[in-house]
């Protein structure tokens, strides 16, 4: 199972966990096992074609999956996965 | 015990020491083959000294001379004011082994007689070498890089919760200028974050109570307050005005406009984000190849789909942490010292109690820092995130629709 860290605006769906387990061999499908587990998380990290939307940043091991292989970076059980969504608070 | 005069002490020194005129001395300097040591008062340095010589007072310097010369076979030129006290210093470092020392005769005022070249240093004032007593220690920094940030401007978007300690710090490290562009008024909801701000600022300009505030800090801090929203028409302007800008704005049209902006203008952009227990921060320069923000997210969320502080929460100290953070980065780029965050997100996670750095790339296909940019002037920054123009209270009080 990979470490998946959740961000504050995606916690409603995972029991407010800052990390949740999920397996999957490519970003791609463990974000669809993400969504079996806690339903209604894919909608927010994904557009209707499933693409990875535009302001939300996906990074395995501290590197963003645009400079990988997009959602088929492939993933493993010792990898670790942040969610970075984009955020504007700051006053 | 057999005692000596200081007078029989210099005879005998001359006799052991190798002196050099300051022609000779000269003529050394311009072919690169002596270090010159000069090893007077402070205050004499201060009053003019050779470009390029190395400053150890004689108190300091068998202490120190390693850091400036540590091979023993090299020449070393030490100097003082008159050619005496280089003797005794010259003395000194050939008991340290430094076979290859001379003492220049006739110092300092023979050099500045003979019509040699000097610099005048821009020096601190007594009162500002205490105050800034703890950077000048740190060879990071010194009295040059104090000088450095008491000559730099840094402009904040937003006088709240990450621009409070911003402030505060920059104000305090003594960044000489100090830009704030803020159009609201302090609220009691304020005070539980925005540290800048005290209960008597209660509806007064923040722009004007963090000037106060900074003030009361460091009076030498000058402090610009440009009491507007930043929009697509000021923008250039303000921002044209300093070498650094800091974000710490609360919505999506606000930051790509002062991305796009900085991008433009060539500025690097400090930039932070913090909700509920969580933050990041990263720094934007695009002119040292680094990514932007539209290279991290190309597009803003949908209104309403990303909580904002307002909606969300956020707990008080976490701006206190994630804005000082901004500050030292803007340090750092200011003094040229250790690695900014440029192409890496840092990223803090309070309730998990860790900080990740991740990578981000810059996008080839950016619209305003890519190869091809279609984004080459200020944009309506509030269409572009489909959100309505904001009503905000302008300079003259005047209530007026903005367009970010």
């Amino acid at each position: 199972m990979t470490t998946v860290r959740i961000p504050s605006p995606l916690r409603r769906y995972t029991n407010s966990q800052s990390k949740v387990q999920a397996s999957g061999a490519t970003v791609q499908e463990l974000i669809n096992n993400l969504e079996a587990e806690y339903p209604g998380v894919k909608s927010r990290l994904c557009d209707d074609s499933g693409q990875i939307k535009r302001y939300v940043n996906v990074f395995v091991n501290g590197n963003e999956i645009r400079t990988l292989q997009g959602p088929e970076t492939p993933v493993a059980a010792t990898d670790e996965i942040s969610i970075v969504p984009a955020m504007a608070g700051g006053r | 015990m057999a005692y000596i005069t200081s007078d029989q002490l210099l005879a005998k020194l001359r006799q052991e020491i190798k002196e050099i005129s300051v022609h000779e001395l000269a003529d050394k300097l311009d072919k690169g083959e002596i270090t010159l040591v000069d090893i007077r008062g402070r205050d004499e340095w201060d009053q003019g000294h050779i470009s390029g010589a190395a400053h150890i007072p004689r108190g300091f310097l068998e202490l120190q001379i390693e850091t400036r010369q540590a091979n023993r076979r090299k020449p070393i030129a030490v100097m003082c004011a008159g050619g005496v006290r280089s003797l005794l210093g010259a003395r000194d470092l050939q008991t340290m082994g430094y076979r290859n020392v001379v003492s220049v005769a006739g110092g300092f005022s023979g050099w500045k007689n003979a019509g040699y070249p000097f610099v005048v240093p821009r020096t601190l004032t007594p009162e500002q070498r205490n105050r800034y007593a703890r950077h000048i220690v740190m060879p990071e920094v010194g009295e040059e890089g104090q000088l450095k940030l008491m000559d730099a401007s840094v402009l904040l978007i937003g006088a709240g919760g990450l621009g409070s300690p911003a402030a505060i710090y920059l104000a305090a490290a003594g960044v000489g200028r100090i830009g704030l562009v803020d159009f609201d008024v302090v609220d009691t909801s304020n005070l539980q974050r925005q540290i800048i701000h005290r209960l008597d600022d209660v509806d007064k300009p923040k722009v004007e109570s963090a000037a106060h505030t900074i003030g009361q800090l460091n009076p030498d801090v000058s402090v610009i307050g440009h009491r507007t929203q930043i929009t697509s028409q000021n923008a250039f302007n303000i921002i044209s005005q300093y070498d650094i800008v800091i974000n710490g704005s609360d919505n999506f049209p606000t930051r790509y406009l002062v991305n796009d902006a900085c991008v433009l203008l060539g500025k690097p952009l400090v930039d932070a984000s913090v909700l509920r227990f969580e933050g990041q921060v990263t720094v934007f320069d695009t002119t040292k190849g680094g990514p932007c923000y539209r290279c991290l997210y190309p597009d803003p969320p949908p209104p309403g789909e990303v909580p904002s502080c307002a909606e969300g929460g956020v707990l008080g100290v976490l701006p206190g942490i994630i804005g000082s953070l901004e500050a030292l980065e803007a340090i750092k780029l200011i003094l040229g010292q250790g690695d900014p965050l440029v192409g890496r997100l840092l990223q803090y996670d309070a309730l998990d109690g860790e900080f990740r750095a991740l990578n981000i790339a810059k996008n080839p296909a950016c619209p305003v820092c890519g190869e091809h940019p279609t984004v080459t002037e200020l944009i309506d920054y509030n269409q572009f995130c489909g959100v309505p123009p904001v009503e905000v209270v302008s300079a003259n009080g005047a209530q007026a629709a903005v367009s970010a």
